[in-house]
């Protein structure tokens, strides 16, 4: 069949996703962008030029074939189409809500220099949600190798590691050590930026894909690495993330109502806090939140604390154009009400009788120039001390990775300031057969980044078991 | 599952877990999920059979989840059991050993002291409680003990409060002092042993979520830095240790802990029948 030429006259604007009303929204935990009907995906996608040497692909980590996809998308074959994402991408409807393709795919669309760029994200999402709403098909198998590969930590790069190697033909055991599958994607990211029961969908297919998936299995507590290649694993990914809390280490951290990021977001998704007392857990936010921080993560925790109920205040050391969050995610935000107090850093927080925090002392900052990576440094503005009275501080200033594994793995070579394991190009460590990859190798990154590792690693696994005798 | 009542409303659960008993150590916690809306609650090990595949906790009926959780029949079984989490107890041939165990501690306090029995120490073992009715485990404790000694709040029972134990120090010299009990025991042994320079392990038992690391709601103050209780510890020194502070961040979610249990109460307990 010919391929029918885009209209001359391309539309520069790119078909607008709807989502709920700032007000509306910004009291309740369902998800806020609501994604394409078939007309509009229709249209969005016909935008596409199809071109012969594609840029859009150079711009995945995962390499999804996007103008394939995109062609089948407007043959209305989104069974194939989908497929066909799934060759490369086990979990198209996380990566169609949380991957920043402004950075990626969409900053390179031939279509993003004459206007918008083609929304792939959008269409990528429209065809996950197609499939789970119309059941999914499992991709074909390779014969079984009869090799044994054991993926520690069911979150994105230990998923798609996972569902490369057991489609590959491997024996695929995955310890996660939560009480639920999907790592970050279940802790970490809000419900209203990616429901949960859309992670589960995805985390049973891998499953239904033949992974043997253990929860609630602590890997260097259950079986340490070495025990695990000793009893019958050939290779072993480590794809344990990035879990460790870091603090400002201002002086009365530990009073109650300051909450690490992860604590809140913990509470708040993997516990459902949110939906205390049906819940056990509980979170107490006050009407006053400060939340420290630019990333996503901060982000994250501000729109949750806002739809607690909650005035939000985000105190960053930097100003706006240094902001790390995704644009899209900052605008969200502040739509709902968010409150940016840029150049400005905590020194101390201050307590009530019942160890409760009521205040904090915070400085002005100023940027410094920018340093040999073109990203400015700040310095604090003496004499600018200032005072700020607050119920819940909530900070979220980075994680490191969780140290259990490196403390229980001879031979294991880690970082010894980011605590980060340490791999090679392809996700090789300092041990034989033993790959890592995601947040646990390069520190707290996105998604999708976590993703790629996967598929690198999983690649070189698959040489690595194939020639092993 | 097997169930066993230790004293009024605590109970000591036995669970199959193989690949967890495997592991476990004195020292260590679990991480205990009961039902699909439930908590994340970390519980000391009390006891592991390698050969049983089993391994045991004890709990004390306060809340909602505990109370929920003590509602269990033998036989039954729990969401999820993760572990061991926490890192083992230091046990070796210290010489003279003196365990104290409060109310439900004294549980896990006794698989240690059978360790360091086990290990060449000389071991004494003082069990305390509010009152009588919470002295538990007085026969597991002789078994492990060269000498027990018991003291309650009220007196109701042994010694009336921690007074004797000034004077046990007096006139006898111990190498270690491992203590596992309500926050303010522990807080009182260790001042009490301070001046004799006896080095005192606490076990901490800080809110936890995840258990391992992710969190950091656990973080307590010993030595003047900020550690986890998950896994720093759950031992630390009692003599560096900021137990006020502890004990703030303990009441930090009360006022919700006490609305759960009122509202579980007002359902009748139970939402699924159980009776």
């Amino acid at each position: 069949m010919a391929e029918v030429k885009p209209k001359p006259k391309l539309n520069k604007k790119a078909v607008e996703m709807a989502k709920q009303e700032p007000k509306v929204r910004a009291k309740n935990f369902s998800e806020v962008a609501l994604g394409y009907n078939e007309a509009e995906a229709q249209e969005e996608a016909s935008r596409c030029l199809q071109c012969p040497k594609p840029q859009c692909t150079t711009g995945c980590p995962v390499e999804v074939p996007i103008p394939g996809f995109i062609k089948l998308l407007r043959e209305k074959k989104y069974d194939q189409a989908i497929l066909l994402i799934k060759t490369k991408n086990a979990l198209p409807a996380v990566c169609g809500r949380v991957c920043p393709q402004e950075v990626q795919c969409q900053s390179k669309c031939v279509v993003g220099k004459m206007g918008e760029p083609l929304s792939i994200g959008r269409l990528e999402r429209f065809l996950a949600d197609w499939e789970r709403d119309n059941g999914y098909a499992l991709p074909p198998k390779e014969a079984p190798t009869g090799k044994k590969v054991a993926i520690v930590g069911a979150g994105p790069a230990g998923l798609t590691a996972a569902a490369d190697l057991v489609k590959l033909g491997h024996e695929i055991t995955m310890f996660e050590a939560l009480h639920v599958g999907g790592g970050v994607l279940s802790y970490g990211i809000p419900e209203f930026r990616l429901p949960k029961a859309i992670v589960q969908n995805e985390v049973s297919y891998i499953q239904n894909l033949g992974v043997d998936l253990r929860l609630g299995n602590l890997v260097g507590r259950i079986h340490t690495i070495p025990e695990l290649m000793k009893n019958g694993y050939d290779a072993v990914f480590i794809g344990s993330g990035a879990g460790l809390p870091q603090f400002t280490g201002c002086g009365g951290e530990n009073l109650g109502g300051i909450y690490s990021a992860n604590e809140f977001l913990i509470r708040v998704n993997l516990m459902k806090a949110f939906q205390f007392p049906d819940y056990d857990t509980p979170i107490r936010i006050g009407k006053h939140v400060v939340v420290i921080g630019g990333g996503n993560v901060a982000m994250d925790c501000a729109r949750s604390s806002m739809r607690l109920g909650a005035e939000v205040c985000l105190l960053y050391r930097r100003s706006r154009a240094e902001l790390p969050a995704r644009h899209e995610e900052v605008e969200n935000a502040e739509e709902e009400g968010l409150v940016c107090k840029f150049l400005g850093a905590p020194v101390e927080f201050y307590g009530d009788e019942s160890g409760w925090v009521k205040s904090m002392k915070c400085i002005a900052m100023e940027l410094t120039e920018p340093d040999a990576k073109g990203r400015r440094g700040v310095k604090e503005v003496p004499g600018s001390e200032f005072t700020m009275d607050v119920d819940t501080v909530i900070i979220a200033i980075g994680q490191t990775p969780n140290p259990i594994i490196q403390r229980t793995t001879d031979g294991l070579q880690s970082d010894p300031r980011h605590g980060t394991i340490c791999v090679n190009e392809v996700g090789k460590t300092s041990l034989d057969g033993v790959y890592a990859g995601g947040d646990v190798a390069t520190g707290a990154a996105t998604v999708i980044s976590a993703m790629g590792a996967g598929k690198r690693a999983a690649k070189a696994m698959h040489e690595y078991l194939m020639n092993k005798k | 599952m097997t169930k066993k009542e230790l004293a009024p409303k605590i109970k000591m659960f036995e669970v199959e877990a193989p690949d967890v008993a495997a592991k476990s150590q004195a020292g260590q916690f679990l991480i205990v999920i009961n039902g699909k809306e439930g908590e994340r609650i970390p519980l000391t090990i009390t006891g592991y059979d390698t050969a049983k595949g089993t391994v045991s906790f004890a709990f004390h009926e306060v809340g909602k989840t505990t109370k929920a959780l003590g509602l269990l029949n033998q036989g039954e079984s729990i969401d999820n059991i993760t572990g061991p989490l926490g890192n083992p107890s230091e046990v070796k041939n210290f010489g003279k050993v003196l365990c104290v165990g409060g109310s439900v501690m004294i549980a896990p306090l006794l698989l240690q002291a059978k360790a360091m029995k086990a290990a060449g120490n000389n071991v004494t073992t003082i069990l305390g409680a509010r009152t009588k009715e919470f002295i538990m485990m007085e026969d597991e404790a002789k078994r492990y003990s060269d000498k027990v000694y018991v003291a309650t709040d009220d007196g109701s029972v042994g010694y009336k409060g921690l007074d004797f134990l000034k004077d046990l120090l007096k006139k006898e010299k111990f190498d270690r002092c491992v203590v596992m009990g309500p926050v303010i025991l522990m807080k009182d042994v260790s001042e009490i042993t301070k001046p004799y320079g006896i080095p005192t392990i606490v076990t901490l038992t800080p809110i936890m979520i995840d258990g391992m690391g992710m969190c950091g709601v656990c973080r307590v103050t010993v030595g003047g830095k900020m550690l986890f209780g998950c896994v720093d510890g759950p031992e630390f020194d009692g003599h560096q240790t900021d137990f006020d502070q502890l004990i703030l961040r303990q009441r930090t979610m009360l006022p919700e802990e006490r609305l759960s249990s009122i509202l579980w109460e007002m359902r009748g307990g139970c939402k699924c029948g159980r009776s």
